[in-house]
């Protein structure tokens, strides 16, 4: 199975402040949700880890907030343009939940809608900061979303096996409320496969690589 | 020749990676265990990266019981890239090793203890060894070709050339610097010319076969750094973007060779001091006299 290529961009598409992304799929395999992918963004030295966001057949979907010259870099594609991506990487959710409810802040919500899509539409909560930043509850369509100041944890998350994306304080509430959660941490990664010991993060006090030990990681 | 460049590249975590190499070059290896510096530990910048990893490393005892075993088993050659903070925590580390070719880290932009100088450090491991010993070097030294006479003199067999340049970022929105520890080494296509000056200046001061690197990402890159007087080349920063950057490399090696009207890789070595392709009678002027 080849794991990087060159592939041509079909769309690229706002939603609310984000930009959903969309490439052909070429050889890739999409992966088991939560994992992700490395894109080139033109004109970096260093590739950028993006969530797959949706997988409809053909194509892989990533949701991107450009925050920065890489993510601005790759929000500014457009159709026809050509990017390598390298991929699936990291470990996923894992989907043997019995009461799966999924909670994202921000754009913690980028890999929940493949994620849905594998656990049958099941319950979801979805946090954001603003009114224009909750356009992207769209591609979720059965979430219930809270806008700052109300935040995910003040919804009831026990009693429920929690899948959580979303800025690490989110993640550290959300852990502390919920201790079986399943949650996708961040890190700045230079590779995404275990070469640059660039992403540690602390796990059972020693530095390990989030790129090879996660992203996904039991709370 | 095409390896890695230490701490590039983790030949257990991606062997398919490693497998496209001639042979596989460790991260440095300390006496003690060392965590590695707190995140966030590289930052991107215009024309390369910055890394403060800081020598994470398992340790000494570990490396040898554990790690290369596990590497042994890839069939690659390998060499051992080793680290200290004094001349005999470098020989101690040679004394205890076999079968691989050392490489002998003189210059982590990421560690402040100042060891001993690089001519020591390799003839006290010269002293514990006769395991080939290749001396990595700092692009920062002063007089670069000095300090190549001077491992040659202490018993060194070859030149890694080079690490990385200490480098500052700062954050776009808030101008504190990115990296944890501030400051961090300098690496990929920036630091190109800089490691090409540098085998330059060493093949013309010493007859140590030399490891080039530093920012290359084509084979036309690789192609520059054996005509300025490399014999191998390693990739660093490439392989975190492209995987598959050893194989494309080469293939592109190939065309440029082709292109130039060279029948190898061989007959390239050092053109740079010999007049060049298709130039060779014209005279050469030496770099500045040191
Ligand atoms: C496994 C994984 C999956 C991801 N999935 C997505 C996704 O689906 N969609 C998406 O938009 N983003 C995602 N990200 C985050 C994304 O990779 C970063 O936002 C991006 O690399 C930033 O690059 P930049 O050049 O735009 O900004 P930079 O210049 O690198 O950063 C801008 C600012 O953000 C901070 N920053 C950068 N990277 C991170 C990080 N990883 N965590 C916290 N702060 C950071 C920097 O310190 C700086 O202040 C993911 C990250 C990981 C590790
Ligand atoms: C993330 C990272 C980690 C590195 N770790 C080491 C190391 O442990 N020992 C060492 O000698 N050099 C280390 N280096 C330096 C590289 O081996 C190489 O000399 C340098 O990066 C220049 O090559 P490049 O521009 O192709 O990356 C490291 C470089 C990077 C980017
Ligand atoms: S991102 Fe390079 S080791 Fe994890």
């Amino acid at each position: 199975m080849q794991r990087r290529q060159l592939l041509e961009v079909e769309a690229t598409e706002p939603v609310g402040p984000y930009t959903l992304l969309r490439v052909e799929r070429g050889g890739l395999d999409p992966g088991r949700p939560g994992q992700f992918f490395m894109l080139s963004p033109p004109g970096r030295v260093l590739p950028r880890p993006m969530s797959l966001c949706l997988a409809p057949p053909g194509e892989l979907a990533f949701l991107i907030d450009p925050i920065g010259p890489g993510t601005r870099s790759l929000c500014e594609l457009e159709a026809g343009d050509e990017i390598a991506v390298f991929g699936p990487l990291g470990n996923g959710f894992d989907l043997r939940v019995e009461r799966p409810l999924l909670v994202g802040g921000g754009i913690g919500i980028a890999p929940l809608p493949y994620l849905a899509e594998a656990l049958g539409s099941p319950p979801a909560v979805l946090g954001f900061r603003s009114e224009e930043h909750a356009e992207a509850a769209a591609l979720l369509p059965q979430a219930d979303v809270v806008v700052d100041p109300t935040l995910v944890t003040d919804c009831c998350l026990e009693g429920f096996d929690v899948l959580a994306c979303g800025p690490e304080p989110m993640l550290h509430a959300v852990a502390a409320l919920c201790p079986g959660a399943q949650l996708a941490w961040e890190a700045p990664m230079a590779c995404g496969y275990g070469a640059c010991y660039g992403c540690a993060v602390e796990i059972d006090g020693e530095w390990k690589r989030l790129c090879v030990e996660g992203p996904v990681l039991a709370a | 020749m095409l390896l890695n460049a230490s701490g590039c590249l983790d030949a257990l975590t991606a062997p398919d990676v490693a497998r496209q190499l001639d042979a596989f070059v460790t991260k440095t290896v300390t006496p003690l265990p060392r965590p590695g510096n707190p995140p966030v530990r590289i930052a991107e910048t215009e024309a390369g990266m910055l890394n403060s990893i800081g020598l994470a490393n398992p340790g000494r005892d570990r490396f040898l019981a554990e790690t290369l075993p596990a590497l042994r088993e890839l069939g690659l050659p390998l060499w051992v890239s080793v680290g200290g903070f004094s001349a005999r925590e470098y020989a101690e580390t040679c004394e205890r090793l076999d079968e691989v070719t050392i490489e002998l880290n003189l210059s982590c932009p990421n560690v402040d203890e100042a060891p001993e100088s690089a001519g020591e450090i390799v003839a006290a491991c010269r002293a514990a060894t006769g395991l080939p010993l290749y001396a990595k070097l700092s692009p920062a030294a002063w007089d670069i070709a000095e300090v190549a006479r001077a491992v040659e003199a202490a018993g060194a067999d070859g030149l890694s050339l080079v690490n990385t340049m200490r480098g500052l970022a700062l954050d776009e929105r808030t101008l504190w610097p990115v990296l944890a520890t501030a400051t961090g080494g300098y690496s990929g296509p920036a630091l190109r010319p800089i490691a090409l000056a540098a085998v330059y200046a060493c093949r013309r001061a010493t007859a140590l076969p030399i490891v080039g690197m530093g920012g290359v990402t084509t084979g036309r890159d690789a192609l520059e750094l054996v005509a300025a007087g490399a014999s191998a080349v390693a990739l660093g920063t490439v392989l975190f973007s492209d995987p598959d950057a050893p194989g494309r490399i080469r293939a592109e090696l190939e065309t440029e060779l082709e292109l130039l009207g060279l029948d190898s890789l061989a007959a390239a070595e050092g053109l740079a001091h010999a007049g060049g392709v298709g130039l060779r009678s014209r005279p050469v002027a030496g770099p500045a006299p040191m």
